[in-house]
């Protein structure tokens, strides 16, 4: 498959933080990646990288085959602005104009609006739209450009559930069609129902990368919930939490847990064992990490 | 005009005319300085009320570059808008080129009032080639201030800028002579004045307006401050690299 944007041995530092280390990474045609991480990871590093707006104190990064300050190598791609900095005094349709005037091919600014759920907006000044508006304004100018790859930092923060799920919809048929998508989110959620593979990135090192699927194979944990009043004293626990008389714990050895669990002789009901979601997964690497730190 | 640049040019002109009164302000200080300093001392002279006249459009045309230029680059810095300009398919040309379009066109504005105030509160007088002359020295002349308002927006943060470009503003229009006439200041001003790029500006606009011959030494002078000027604003972009978002 063609590599659209690639990182080798990438690593940037700012004075003396290394909010990169080495690192390597490949998002082919086609694939619709999450960046997961915890705030200060270095996926917003990672990002500015590969659309050009910082450089690699060393190391290579590769936009379509050239450096991503040239821009002509981003002709190819879309980004989402933060939404709180949009010019506030101009229109919508003046706003969509002007990026999509950077690109040889582009939506009609009717077209694209529509699409984003913007359409009666078009004359409305940035200044009066609402929160939700913004971020559906911010998301559709990542598309403007016809873009084969788009980069959409966290695109449905402060988005009610309905209007999250028609930006998905939009993320998928874009994606559908051909599309490239790098996502981050704060709602592993969202790249849950979106991502088909998962890049998790913490103290700038890549530390898991693989499918949903694969994520939750890897690190091997399961869930094991029952009913009891507390949690008991057992070995292997990662975490443990108690919800409405319910016991939940976290391990990579359940067939262990649960020998130790009735051998231990507490009363429990209701035993059940179940793969973790990707949240769980996503913790349990992150703080694998922490403790090897 | 590439279309590009054009189009930087439509958007910040579009973002200039909806606040208004940052034109206002531009215009108000040379208008202001028109009637404190040129009406009451030059005004039955026509050719001291010319000159003079002169110097208050380039007091004007300073402020946009110098001031209004370094505050707007700055503040836009801070704002998330600007690192995702330069996510765009564009170098920094078109963005520089409009910049300095939509400035040049706020000093055009500002110099409405002082040339009204000119004509009918003076003795000034001149022919309308001269005039359009003049009004392209101004342009000329604003070039490094320009290039230093591009400088200090790169350089530093708004609040920095603010203060910096109107430390650097007064003293460098009142020593090239734009405020009093270099001939009641004193000595030291007086050898200073050459050197200063504000007064190679206003010579030359006298010779647009005049006809006066300008002191080699000031055109040299003004013509090394655009090239140091120049090299600054493009070191300072280079070293910009937005604010740091982790």
């Amino acid at each position: 498959m063609t590599v659209l944007a690639r990182g080798i041995e990438v690593t940037r530092r700012y004075g003396d933080v290394l909010a990169l280390d080495r690192v390597s990474l490949d998002i082919r045609a086609g694939e619709l990646v999450g960046l997961l991480g915890p705030n200060g990871a270095g996926k917003s590093t990672l990002i500015n990288l590969l659309v050009g707006l910082r450089r690699p104190t060393s190391g290579t990064v590769e936009l379509f085959g050239g450096p991503p300050a040239d821009p002509v190598a981003r002709r190819g791609i879309g980004v989402t602005p933060q939404e709180t900095g949009l010019p506030e005094s101009l229109r919508v349709g003046e706003i969509v104009d002007f990026v999509s005037a950077h690109f040889p091919e582009r939506y009609g600014t009717a077209e694209l609006l529509a699409r984003f759920g913007l359409g009666d907006l078009a004359r409305r000044q940035v200044g009066g739209l609402s929160g939700g508006q913004r971020r559906r304004l911010a998301v559709a100018l990542a598309f403007a450009g016809r873009p084969r790859l788009v980069f959409l930092d966290e695109p449905t923060t402060g988005l009610d559930v309905e209007a999250r799920r028609t930006l998905w919809e939009g993320i998928r048929s874009f994606h559908d069609d051909g599309g490239t998508v790098v996502l981050t989110s704060h709602y592993l959620e969202e790249i849950e129902a979106l991502a088909q593979r998962v890049v998790v990135i913490g103290r700038g090192r890549v530390l898991a990368d693989g499918t949903v699927r694969a994520m939750r194979d890897v690190v091997g944990v399961r869930r094991v919930s029952f009913a009891a009043p507390a949690v008991p004293d057992l070995p292997g626990i990662l975490r443990s939490s108690v919800e409405d008389g319910r016991v939940h714990l976290l391990t990579t050895d359940s067939d262990l847990l649960v020998a130790e669990l009735v051998r231990a002789g507490t009363a429990f009901a209701d035993l059940e064992v179940r793969p973790t979601s990707l949240e769980e997964a996503f913790i349990t690497i992150t703080s694998e990490e922490d403790a090897r730190a | 005009m590439p279309s590009l640049t054009l189009t930087h040019l439509r958007y910040q002109f579009l973002e200039q005319l909806r606040v208004p009164i940052a034109l206002v302000a531009s215009a108000f200080f040379p208008a202001a300085a028109m009637l404190a300093f040129v009406v009451p001392f030059t005004g039955a002279d026509p050719a001291s009320a010319t000159s003079a006249t002169a110097g208050m459009m380039l007091f004007g045309a300073m402020s946009s570059a110098l001031i209004g230029l370094s505050v707007s680059v700055a503040q836009d810095r801070e704002r998330p808008w600007d690192p995702y300009l330069r996510t765009l398919p564009a170098g920094p040309l078109p963005r520089f080129a409009g910049r300095i379009l939509t400035t040049m066109a706020g000093m055009l504005l500002s110099v409405v009032p002082v040339l009204l105030i000119s004509a009918f509160l003076t003795a000034a007088a001149i022919s309308p080639p001269r005039l359009v002359l003049g009004i392209g020295a101004l342009l000329l002349g604003s070039v490094p201030f320009m290039l230093m308002g591009l400088f200090i927006g790169y350089a530093v943060s708004s609040k920095a800028a603010i203060a910096v470009s109107q430390v650097a503003y007064f003293p460098i229009a009142a020593l090239g002579g734009l405020l009093m006439p270099l001939e009641v200041m004193p000595g030291f001003v007086q050898s200073l004045a050459p050197f200063v790029p504000s007064r190679g500006a206003i010579e030359l606009m006298w010779a647009a307006v005049a006809g006066r011959t300008p002191s080699p030494v000031s055109v040299v002078a003004f013509t090394a401050w655009i090239i140091v000027a120049g090299a600054a604003a493009t070191w300072a972009y280079r070293r910009d690299e937005g604010r740091r978002f982790s």
